[in-house]
Parts: C-alpha cells; sequence; structure tokens
C-alpha cells in the first residue's frame, strides 16, 4: 500500500512538473526546432492574385538568423534574381540589368514577389525567446493538436511585429499557426504552418500560408521541399560578390 | 420716369453719391470673386482631366474599385482589338491609353551598386501620339533636357532630378513589380527633366513611353486607364454622361476585368467638389444681397428722414402712397443699374488683368493633393459679369422696398400739422 501511495505521489509530482513549463522555456524549445547553424533549403512559393497563380522557387542558404543568400530558379522571369541579407542589410540582384540594388527605407515593407510577405519579413527572422516576452493563455485545440497559447511582447520597439499571438504544438513543439500584430495592435499577418515533419532530431513544418490581413486574396503557401540542417556551407555564398557570379 | 429719376440722383450727389459707391464696391467684388472661383473650378476640371481622370476614363471593374491606389495589376491586357472598338463605337471622342505606377528609383555608382534612390511615381503615355504629349504640356513641362525619342528613355521631376545631384543622359534602375507582382528591373536614361506644377508629379514623378512600360510591368498591350477628352477640350458633364451610359450598357459586366467606364465627375470627389464650388458661388451672391440690401436699407432710412419734409408734401398734394413707394423702388433701381455698371466696368478691368497674368497659387497649393494649376487665370466670360451685376441690382431695389415701408406709416391727416411746423 505504501509503496503504491509513493507512486501516485510519484506521478503527481511529475504531472506538476509537467504543468509548470513556463512560456519561455516553450518558446525557447520552438526556437530550437526552428533555428539552426545552417539551412539549405530548396521552396516553391505559391502567390494567388485576383489575375493569377504563379509559383516560383528557390534555393536558400542561411546561417543563424541574421545572414542569408537566395537564389530565384524559376519561372523564366525570375530566374537568377538574387538575394542577399547580411543583418540589417538587404540587396537584390537582378541579371538582366546587372544591377546589384540595395532594399532599405520605405522599400522593406513592399511586397517579395507580389507575395504576401514584406522584405521586412525576411529581414525579421529573430529567435522568438530573445526577441519577445511571452505570456502564457489558456490551452486549444488547433488543426486536431494539442497547443499552448502564447501571447508575445517584443522586447525592443526595433521589430517589424511588436506583438505575436502563436499556438504551438504540445509534443512537437513547433508553432502551428501565428498572428502577427502591429504596435497599434492590428493585426496584421496570420501564418498557418503545416506539414510537420520530423528532420533529423527536430519537428519542422513544410508548409507556410502567410496571409497579409490588410489584403485580399488567398494568401501565400511555401512549400518546402528539402531542407538541410547545420551543413557546412562556404563563406563566401554569404558575400556581395555572390550575387553576380 | 426713369431717366427723369436719374436726372434727380446726379443732381442730388447726397441721395446717390454713397449709395452708388455701395453698389460699385460691392459688385465690383462679386464680379471678381465669382470669376475668380470660376477660372479656379476651370483649372480643377483642366488639370484633373490632362493628368488624372481625363473627361472619360475606361478601367477595369477590379480597377474601379480601388481606383484612388492606382492599381495597374488590375488593369487591362492585350486590349488592342478591344480599343480599337472603342475607339470605333465613340469616334468624337479622342482616347488615350495611360499607365500609372509607383517604382523605386535607384541611382548607380560606377561599379553598379546603389549609390541613391528614391521612390517615384510613374505615368506612362503613348510618345507617338501627339495629341497624347500635347495632353499633359509636356514641352511646356520640359525644364532641361528634351523629350524622349527612344524606348528606354524617362523623363524625371527636376525636383527629385536636383535633389538627387544627377546629370542629363545617366542611367538610372526603376525597381518595381509587374501585373503579376513578380519583380521588375529595369534600366532607363534620363533625357529630360520636368515641373509640371502638379505638386505629386513634381515631386518625385517620371513620365515614360507607354511601351517602356508595358515591358517593365509584363502588359502587353495592356494599360491601367484609356482616357477619353471631348472633342472641344471643354468638360461638358451632360454628354459624358450619356456616353458613359451607352458604353456600361453595351460593354460592362459583373467580371472583375470588363471595362467600366467613369465620368470626371465620378472621381477625386469631382463630382462633390463642382456642386459644392456651385453652392458656394451662390452663397456669396446670397450673402452680397444681403449685406448690400440691409447697407441701402440703411442708407435709404436716413435717407427718408433727411425726406420727410419731400415726402409729406408729395403726400399732401395728393400724390398717392403707392406712386411715392414706386417712386423709390424705381430710385433704386436707378442707382442699382448705375452703381453695377461701374462696379462691373471696374470689374472687367481687373478680370482681364488677373485673365492675363494670373495669380500665382502654388505656395497655397504646394502641401495640398489637389490638381490644380499653379497658376490660377480669372474667368472672362460675360455670365460671370451677369451674375455679379444681378445681385447689385436686387440688392438697391431690396433696400429701396425695405426702406420705403415707412411711406405707409405717415399720417395724411397730420401732414399739413407737420408741414406748418
Amino acid at each position: 500500500m505504501k509503496k503504491i501511495l509513493y507512486i501516485i505521489l510519484a506521478m503527481l509530482l511529475f504531472a506538476g512538473v509537467a504543468q509548470a513549463i513556463t512560456a519561455e522555456e516553450i518558446l525557447a524549445q520552438v526556437d530550437e526546432n526552428m533555428n539552426a547553424k545552417t539551412t539549405k533549403s530548396t521552396a516553391r512559393m505559391i502567390v494567388e492574385t485576383r489575375r493569377a497563380t504563379r509559383t516560383m522557387s528557390t534555393v536558400s542558404y542561411a546561417k543563424g538568423n541574421d545572414i542569408a543568400y537566395s537564389e530565384y530558379t524559376a519561372p523564366a522571369r525570375e530566374k537568377g534574381t538574387k538575394m542577399l541579407k547580411i543583418k540589417d542589410d538587404l540587396w537584390l540582384y537582378d541579371p538582366s540589368t546587372d544591377r546589384v540594388i540595395q532594399i532599405s527605407g520605405n522599400m522593406l515593407k513592399q511586397s517579395v514577389m507580389g507575395s504576401d510577405l514584406s522584405y521586412e519579413d525576411f529581414m525579421d527572422e529573430v529567435e522568438l525567446a530573445k526577441a519577445y516576452t511571452a505570456t502564457l493563455q489558456e490551452d486549444i485545440v488547433y488543426d486536431q493538436r494539442n497547443c499552448y497559447v502564447l501571447s508575445l511582447s517584443a522586447k525592443t520597439d526595433n521589430l517589424a511585429y511588436s506583438k505575436r499571438m502563436i499556438y504551438v504544438d504540445k509534443e512537437r513543439l513547433v508553432p502551428l499557426y501565428q498572428e502577427l500584430y502591429a504596435k497599434s495592435g492590428k493585426k496584421l499577418k496570420t501564418m498557418r504552418l503545416s506539414k510537420v515533419t520530423k528532420i533529423n532530431q527536430r519537428w519542422y513544418p513544410l508548409q507556410v500560408v502567410f496571409k497579409d490581413e490588410l489584403k485580399s486574396g488567398q494568401g501565400t503557401t511555401m512549400i518546402i521541399d528539402e531542407i538541410l540542417f547545420d551543413i557546412k556551407i562556404p563563406d563566401h555564398y554569404f558575400s556581395k560578390a555572390m550575387l553576380r557570379k | 420716369m426713369f431717366l427723369f429719376v436719374l436726372k434727380g440722383l446726379l443732381r442730388d450727389r447726397s441721395r446717390s453719391f454713397f449709395p452708388v459707391l455701395i453698389v460699385t464696391a460691392g459688385v465690383l467684388v462679386t464680379v471678381f470673386l465669382i470669376a475668380f472661383m470660376s477660372g479656379y473650378m476651370e483649372s480643377m476640371v483642366r488639370q484633373n482631366a490632362r493628368f488624372d481622370t481625363g473627361h472619360l476614363k475606361i478601367v477595369t471593374n477590379a480597377y474601379a474599385e480601388k481606383l484612388s491606389q492606382k492599381p495597374y495589376d488590375l488593369g487591362f491586357i492585350e486590349t488592342e482589338a478591344e480599343f480599337q472598338q472603342w475607339q470605333e463605337d465613340f469616334p468624337s471622342i479622342r482616347w488615350t491609353p495611360r499607365i500609372y505606377f509607383g517604382a523605386l528609383m535607384d541611382v548607380p555608382d560606377a561599379e553598379g551598386n546603389t549609390l541613391e534612390q528614391g521612390d517615384v511615381f510613374g505615368m506612362a503615355i503613348d510618345f507617338s501620339d501627339p495629341s497624347a504629349v500635347s495632353d499633359i504640356h509636356l514641352s511646356e513641362a520640359l525644364v532641361q533636357g528634351r523629350i524622349p525619342e527612344a524606348a528606354g528613355e524617362i523623363l524625371l521631376s527636376e525636383e527629385l532630378f536636383s535633389k538627387l545631384q544627377l546629370e542629363l543622359d545617366s542611367t538610372v534602375t526603376l525597381l518595381g513589380s509587374t501585373l503579376y507582382g513578380a519583380m521588375s528591373f529595369r534600366n532607363y536614361i534620363i533625357s529630360g527633366t520636368v515641373s509640371f506644377g502638379v505638386h505629386a508629379l513634381d515631386r518625385g514623378g517620371i513620365v515614360t513611353d507607354i511601351e517602356d512600360a508595358r515591358a517593365f510591368l509584363d502588359m502587353p498591350g495592356g494599360a491601367s486607364e484609356y482616357f477619353g477628352f471631348l472633342p472641344l477640350g471643354v468638360y461638358d458633364d451632360d454628354a459624358v454622361q450619356e456616353i458613359k451610359q451607352e458604353f456600361n450598357a453595351k460593354y460592362n459586366d459583373e467580371d472583375d476585368f470588363s471595362p467600366q467606364m467613369l465620368a470626371l465627375t465620378d472621381q477625386n470627389d469631382m463630382g462633390f467638389m463642382l456642386r459644392y464650388m456651385g453652392f458656394a458661388l451662390g452663397l456669396i451672391t446670397v450673402v452680397f444681397i444681403l449685406i448690400i440690401g440691409i447697407v441701402l436699407w440703411n442708407a435709404g432710412l436716413l435717407n427718408s428722414i433727411r425726406r420727410y419734409g419731400e415726402f409729406g408734401l408729395r403726400l399732401a398734394m395728393g400724390e398717392r402712397k403707392h406712386h411715392l413707394y414706386n417712386w423709390l423702388i424705381v430710385e433704386g433701381l436707378a442707382i442699382g443699374v448705375l452703381g453695377s455698371l461701374i462696379g462691373a466696368a471696374l470689374g472687367m478691368g481687373v478680370i482681364q488683368y488677373f485673365h492675363v497674368h494670373g495669380f500665382d497659387f502654388g505656395v497655397f497649393t504646394k502641401d495640398t493633393s489637389m490638381m490644380v494649376e499653379n497658376i490660377i487665370y480669372t474667368n472672362l466670360e460675360l455670365k460671370n459679369l451677369l451674375l455679379g451685376i444681378i445681385p447689385g441690382l436686387v440688392s438697391t431695389v431690396l433696400g429701396a422696398m425695405l426702406a420705403g415701408i415707412g411711406i405707409f406709416h405717415r399720417n395724411t391727416a397730420k401732414l399739413f400739422k407737420e408741414l406748418e411746423t
């Protein structure tokens, strides 16, 4: 009898520990799944407008969240267009004019290739635990998965989105849904993440639907066809010289 | 009788000088204000028609929904055949395609990297059509350089050109989005600079050929808007509404990209503005009548006191009150005619001066989005003179009628007694 009581007590203690997971800990585990030292991915971006649906293909290389290089491989009009991000700077290269153009200021808020993503969205890839203060809300079932609901407030003023609402899959600790807000409290964008797949030791969503809430339309779907984590990428991939190659 | 009354008035300066002076001043101000507002209104219509609305405009249904944003991605593509048909259907209207677009202008350094950047607002017109070029007074707006003669040449606003310290024939790159939202880059040579007197365009505008814009924005055979101009170049809302109804009944349906015709008054709140201006002109006239009427009423009352004896004597001699009252009204009318003619003549001189030289209104329109020419010219039309004269006449008659009521209060039985004193 005593033994059974010990077991029950132990189970209750474990349950207590499990429930006591903090918002910061959830966020840290989300960051661990979503970020890597380096990544290489091939992806398709499907943009739906009132006139047509377009699909663009890219190959991207990234080092952490600050450095990234992408090249558009299809369709023909966009093929060869390259994008390089180094910390707060963003450059575009266009083969038809052989020009390297720096994107800054107001232009960062413009849509990328007619999608629901802005250049600022590319610049704003941050580790959530470092950039936001999180508060745990009431749990929710989303997309048939039990989820934590976290309300995030930016720690600094220089982020594109000062508030976020994020649903995190309890079991796999990846975000399944995000709402992105302006300082005024206006909802600017939503993200629906799906096709969560185990790659190496991490769970990762291979499909994201971005929706600019200020625009009409169906949103932009990003499908990752292949992604490799923590591989060796030569440094020259992240230099301006690479743009003209 | 009128001439007799007029002679009497002119001989007795105390009866005529002050009222004529008031009416003259009032008519002068009114005639000038009406001519100025009318000139302002015409300037607004002209400028909007040239740069933004046409007298008529054909856009897609989807474009019309967001008209103020000028969403060229919702414009027409491959509509050469349709455009040809519209021209045949409405031969009296002169049609021309336009594309309006926004882009980032990037100035390269020697190595092709970004040196300077600026947002630009692009207007693409058909350079092969001389009327399309003269529609926007391009030759007059040219500050330096020349109008583009070859593909890949643009005109840049003089303001932005100076700000970025550019040189003629230098190459810049435009970065924008195609009709389908894809990134678009294109190098252009600056062939000249322009200043239209339209703030939005002068701040950061470029003018390019429609074919260049079609290639840049991936809009083959398309346009964001087709402008239509009436044959005499003067806006006539009745005629425009008739054409609009006919076109929309024939071509417009529920499809997003179905053509829809808009009148000038359907755009930029121009309908409201024109109605408001008409109302304001009416209001000025009424206010003038009231103010001058009250002043002349007062002058008439003073006059009645001064002429108390004269009126009493005339009534005592058997003149009827109605006759005397009418006499005063005719006197008022004579003053009105005289004052109005002098006021209108002086006003005509002032209007003529500003009709030729104009007012520099650029200081007031600098920070507004309203499309008005920087120089406003007064409108030299006979109807504006008449509109100023009418309140001059009405107010003097009204003043005399109010002041003359006192005649009916005179007691005939007491007249001789009054005359004895």
